[in-house]
């Protein structure tokens, strides 16, 4: 029997969590100079577009199929083009339909992907994202919600971060966001600077555009963190808190750590801090009060405030401090939950703070390491192969010139009402095979 | 006839333009511009980058006048336009050859 009121707020935070994405290609988008803007926001539009029909065709059975051996992988064939989860599977003590979990984790799927975008910014040729976006969600993702989304439960099996090594992660610290900054640094590393990276002034080219698009992943999150407990209950509520207030104080923290250092609150601080206090609170949003929330997003604003800085110092550019950010963040928080867990919080487990000696500390750190190093490495391998063989990134002309035009053969913005000289006419024949040798369609 | 030029700070344009009106210049050019001179950019900070803006934004003011007016607009525009502060701009004076009215046909100073 399908309990409505959970099922009905299950699939409004799926929507929700869907809109995030979308958000993220603001977000991104506006951080971007101007030349390249539709390009970072079709890496977002392309990986929503590819991983949604991954996850359906295979991608939900590998990370919620049974389990084929060591809490690693669930069975990739179980659950095919999700064969046999149309049925009302239900109890008759009421749930949630399979259906809604589906939608729900295939949001989340999406976005883990697409965050990594963030790092290879202006530079990388959109089939060859397109073909890494399908690979890593296959032999990176996927498995990773396994280890850390799938529980044990009554004929299943599910993954060993969730059920052997019993770390808390709510809603995906270590799943999405140290998953994707370990993915982002690999990646920006694979990849080499941008030309100019360091020497020539990269602003962002819409702040307001980026200020839209952290208020729009605020919304969403609300979904991704009260969705989480996959049912309208106490527990939701208590997230739903939590995920406000440590946002609120994440911003402050950001603020003031810029206040101190360069002597002006900015409006990308603010967006920024926002979305660091978003990730911080993601893992420990169920294991933490109120005003241990406040802490977690205060420190991961400050903390995230200076992490961003040292892609200058260590030279590799992540070009939207995607490891700044989510990875910085996502340690902190998944790392805080063993400082700052309080029996009282839903997930009823004490941290070192609150008496819980360091046992669920050192499952936490393993938790955020492994996932890390995993995720850096095999992205390492999937970029670089990709590189070497397909080409990942776009020749200096062509990264100068700007990749909005050469690659999408579309321009962003056009403010001269004297329009650019162009005819409008739609171009015929000989003249459009003419036109794309010269311009677009080169990747 | 002259060509007198004027690049001055932004928020002193409506002041140009009256004082331009009160000695009965007839029409001119305004154009956004940017560029440096002594004043030199300014700096901005995003996420602890700094960034050096070197082009600062400016209002190009262009006034075609006889040969006896331009002193006169030159003196209406310093006067208008000046603040004390690095950064108020120049003015220069260029000699027209020829000008033309697009409708008329008119020619030289009846062009005016």
């Amino acid at each position: 029997m399908v309990n409505t009121g959970d099922t009905a707020w299950i699939l409004t935070s799926a929507a929700l969590v869907l809109l995030m994405t979308p958000g993220l290609a603001l977000f991104y988008g506006g951080m971007v100079r101007a030349k390249s803007v539709l390009n970072m926001m079709m890496m977002s539009f392309g990986a929503l577009a590819l991983i949604g029909v991954l996850w359906v065709l295979y991608g939900y059975s590998i990370a919620f199929g049974n389990d084929v051996g060591g809490g690693l992988l669930g069975n990739p064939t179980e659950f095919l083009g999700l064969n046999g989860l149309m049925e009302d599977l239900t109890s008759e003590a009421g749930g949630l339909p399979t259906m809604a979990f589906v939608g729900f984790q295939a949001v989340f799927a999406i976005i883990t992907v697409a965050l990594i975008s963030g790092a290879i910014a202006d530079r990388a040729k959109f089939g060859a994202w397109m073909v890494f976006a399908g690979v890593w969600a296959t032999v990176v993702y996927f498995p990773i919600a396994h280890w850390v989304f799938d529980f044990d439960a009554d004929g299943h099996i599910g993954g060993w971060i969730a059920n052997d090594l019993l770390a808390i992660d709510f809603a995906g610290g270590t799943a999405v966001h140290i998953n994707a900054g370990a993915a982002a640094l690999a990646l920006a590393l694979v990849l080499g600077r941008r030309r100019g990276f360091g020497r020539e002034a990269m602003r962002p080219h819409n702040l307001p555009l980026v200020m839209l698009g952290a208020g729009l992943l605020w919304f969403g999150w609300f979904g991704f963190n009260a969705g989480s407990a996959l049912a309208a209950n106490n527990s939701a509520a208590v997230v739903w808190v939590n995920t406000l207030v440590a946002t609120c104080a994440a911003i402050l923290g950001w603020l003031a750590t810029e206040k101190l250092r360069d002597g002006h609150a900015t409006s990308l601080g603010a967006a920024s801090g926002a979305v660091a206090g978003l990730v911080a609170i993601t893992p420990s949003c169920s294991s933490v009060s109120p005003v241990g929330a406040i802490i977690v997003g205060l420190l991961a604003g400050a903390v995230c405030a200076l992490a961003v800085g040292l892609k200058y110092k260590l030279g590799y550019d992540d070009s939207l401090d995607v490891v700044g950010v989510h990875l910085v963040g996502g340690l902190w928080g998944t790392i805080a939950v063993g400082f700052l867990a309080t029996a009282e919080a839903p997930a009823g487990v004490d941290g070192l703070f609150y008496g819980g000696g360091v046992d669920q500390l050192w499952r936490q750190v393993v938790g955020a390491l492994v996932v890390m190093v995993v995720s850096f490495g095999a992205t390492w391998i999937i970029g670089t192969v990709i590189q070497r063989t397909m080409g990942f990134r776009l020749t200096e002309e062509d990264e100068v010139t700007g990749i909005d035009n050469v690659v999408h053969a579309e321009s962003g913005y056009d403010f001269t009402s004297l329009g650019s000289g162009g005819s409008t006419a739609p171009l015929a024949g000989q003249a459009r095979a003419e036109a794309r040798n010269t311009e677009g369609v080169r990747a | 006839m002259k060509l007198v030029t004027a690049i001055v700070k932004p928020f002193k344009l409506d002041d140009v333009k009256n004082a331009l009106e009160l000695i009965g210049i007839a029409g001119l050019t305004v154009s956004e511009v940017q560029g440096f001179g002594r004043q030199r950019g300014h700096t901005e900070v995003y996420r602890g980058a700094e960034y050096q803006v070197d082009f600062v934004p400016k209002v190009r003011i262009e006034v075609v006048v006889g040969e006896i007016d331009a002193a006169r607009v030159v003196d209406a525009i310093v006067e208008a336009a000046s603040t004390g502060q690095i950064g108020d701009g120049k003015v220069w004076v260029t000699t027209i050859d020829e000008i033309v009215r697009v409708r008329t046909g008119e020619r030289g100073a009846d062009a005016l």
